[in-house]
């Protein structure tokens, strides 16, 4: 479990970039948070993998907070893919990247390599193995950092807007890559901007503005109250949208609920 | 004759073995606003460094066929001259943002330098973009500490700020938040209105819809389909095609399937409002 008490965190140019947040993650949760360019997105995510240490109250994961143990020992557990691969990816091929955090934990080659061959797998870089990072296209080079946290095995992974720059196949693949993890034990947070993405993909959807979290529920919770909307400069899906231009009861959210409805 | 215009290209980078544009042919008419969409990969990317001349004059490698810009083959341009014709929003906002100027305004003013526009002047155009793209509070602010969504509409903003007759922009929503995106799109809808060629690469296909005069689909180095959005974006061969195509598309085509067809297939909300209320 995740727990995030009445947490402020402020930059080193003194920026307040949240304010008093409260959250729980429990394991294996599927979770998603939009908002706003700004709210504070990533800066909460990162005080979850310890990144981000709050000036006041505390991120507790698993029972260690995290103003008590170093960056390393939570990354174990807490694997954050970045907003931007090139923070991250450092390595000569996408192989060497993702086979990293495997040999730094010393496992032997046999599981190494099982744990590279899922991470492609799952994240469908198969023919990118031996390219040099940097050569590969800006959305697949997100793949290939998520496969490096992925082999890392972390009990939490947290993807930093995925999304962004992928084309209907690389969605597609997303959206089966967070099913997998989450049958496979793990709890997967993503940050995002894709509203369908978030709605066909996540039980539990967290709305954030204004340094804080405003809304926390299911996908019909925060897609049919307009005032969260309104605050958090999201979107409502365009069935949704559809059905309230029709004035139809049910918060609906989807195709096949709209075309039943009819 | 088209303001540009393509005749059977086909390009491949330097050292590499296969083709990323392979017998494109299609032309752009001035003052439209042109969608390109299409899988990954597909030469969306490299479709606009060759309108901008990036290719042949920047990239090497192997260009076959024919590009004119106004009338004149690609590879005859100077490429000052082109870029203070077209303005170009690269993909990667990451990359775009220079890493030389240590504050926003600079950095959005950074084109404008180049092109030696007079200092009050200047001031002016940077100010009005920034506050069209709602990074006038952040004018101080030094690049590098932006959010991914902040740094975009600054490389966004320095290219509009040049004022180029046409401009061609790559991906400028991929780190944006809902209205975020809406408002670039709004903005450069806007450009349109003052006469602007504008041809944009994009994913987010129901915005697209609402917006775009017409689009081409690319696929594997090819135009796969191309033609006034409402024409293309209809077509189940399109929806079948692995291609994305609009939410209010797909209810459309699942009411066909479901034996309750309206009488078209709608590409926006406002259409399909529309069709479902003409039905009763
Ligand atoms: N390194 C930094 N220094 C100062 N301010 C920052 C830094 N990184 C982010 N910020 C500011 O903190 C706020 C929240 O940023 P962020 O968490 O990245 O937002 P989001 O991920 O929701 O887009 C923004 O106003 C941003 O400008
Ligand atoms: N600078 C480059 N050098 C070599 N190959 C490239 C370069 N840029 C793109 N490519 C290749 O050209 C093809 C088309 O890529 P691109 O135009 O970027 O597609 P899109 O923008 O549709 O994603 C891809 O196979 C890609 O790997
Ligand atoms: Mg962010
Ligand atoms: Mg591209």
């Amino acid at each position: 479990m995740i727990e995030i008490k009445n947490a402020s965190f402020k930059y080193p140019n003194d920026f307040v970039a949240l304010e008093k947040i409260d959250l729980t993650i429990k394991e294996g949760e599927k979770v998603a948070i939009v908002g706003q360019n700004g709210a504070g997105k990533t800066t909460c995510v990162k005080m979850m993998n310890g990144l981000n240490k709050p000036f006041e109250g505390d991120v507790i994961v698993d029972g260690v907070n995290t103003k008590d143990v170093t960056i390393a020992t939570i990354a174990r557990k807490v694997g954050y893919v970045f907003q931007n691969p090139d923070e991250q990816i450092f390595n000569s091929t996408a192989r060497k990247e993702i086979e990293f955090m495997p040999r730094y934990y010393k496992l032997s080659e046999e599981e190494v390599r099982q744990r590279v061959d899922h991470a492609v797998e799952i994240c469908d870089i198969g023919k990118y193995l031996d390219t040099n990072p940097y050569e590969i296209p800006y959305p697949i080079r997100k793949f290939v950092a998520i496969a490096a946290v992925i082999a890392s095995k972390p009990k939490y992974i947290i993807l930093d807007e995925p999304t962004a720059g992928q084309d209907l196949h690389g969605t597609q693949v997303l959206g089966r890559l967070v099913d997998t993890l989450t049958n496979e034990g793990m709890t997967v947070i993503t940050i995002t901007h894709d509203m369908e993405f978030a709605i066909n993909n996540f039980d539990r959807i967290i709305a954030m503005a204004h340094k804080n979290i405003i809304c926390d529920g299911t996908a019909r919770d925060i897609f049919w109250n307009e005032e969260v909307i309104k605050e958090a400069k999201i979107k409502k899906p365009a069935i949704g949208e559809l059905a309230k231009r029709l004035g139809l009861d049910g918060r609906i959210l989807f195709c096949d609920e709209l075309v039943d409805k009819l | 004759m088209s303001f540009i215009e393509l005749k059977d290209v086909s390009y491949k980078y330097p050292y590499t073995k296969d083709f990323a544009l392979k017998d494109v042919n299609c032309s752009f008419e001035k003052g439209k606003f042109y969608g390109i969409i299409g899988e990954n990969g597909g030469g969306k990317t490299t479709l606009c460094n060759l309108i901008r001349g990036l290719i042949p004059h920047f990239y090497l490698g192997k260009l076959t066929g024919e590009c004119k810009i106004e009338g004149k083959d690609i590879r005859d341009w100077d490429t000052a001259e082109l870029s203070s014709k077209i303005g170009y929003v690269f993909q990667n906002p990451f990359t775009q943002i220079s890493g030389i100027k240590s504050t926003v305004f600079e950095e959005v003013a950074i084109g404008l330098e180049n092109l030696g526009v007079p200092k009050d002047e200047m001031i002016e155009r940077v100010m009005k973009v920034c506050e069209q793209l709602d990074i006038g509070h952040l004018i101080k602010n030094n690049p590098n500490n932006l959010s991914g969504g902040q740094r975009q509409r600054v490389a966004f903003a320095s290219i509009i700020a040049m004022d180029t007759d046409t401009l061609v922009i790559d991906e400028p929503t991929s780190q944006l938040d809902p209205e975020g995106t809406e408002n670039v799109f709004k903005i450069i809808e806007s450009l349109k209105h003052s006469n602007k060629t504008i041809i944009l690469v994009e994913h987010k296909i129901d915005l697209i819809a609402q917006f775009c005069d017409e689009i081409l689909v690319m696929e594997n180095g090819s135009v796969a389909f191309s033609g006034p959005t409402h024409e293309v974006l209809t077509k189940r061969e399109l929806f079948e095609h692995k291609a994305s195509i609009p939410e209010v598309s797909k209810f459309g085509l699942a009411m066909e399937d479901a034996g309750k067809p309206l009488s078209a297939i709608p590409i926006t909300i406002e259409e399909a409002y529309e069709l479902i209320k003409e039905r009763g």
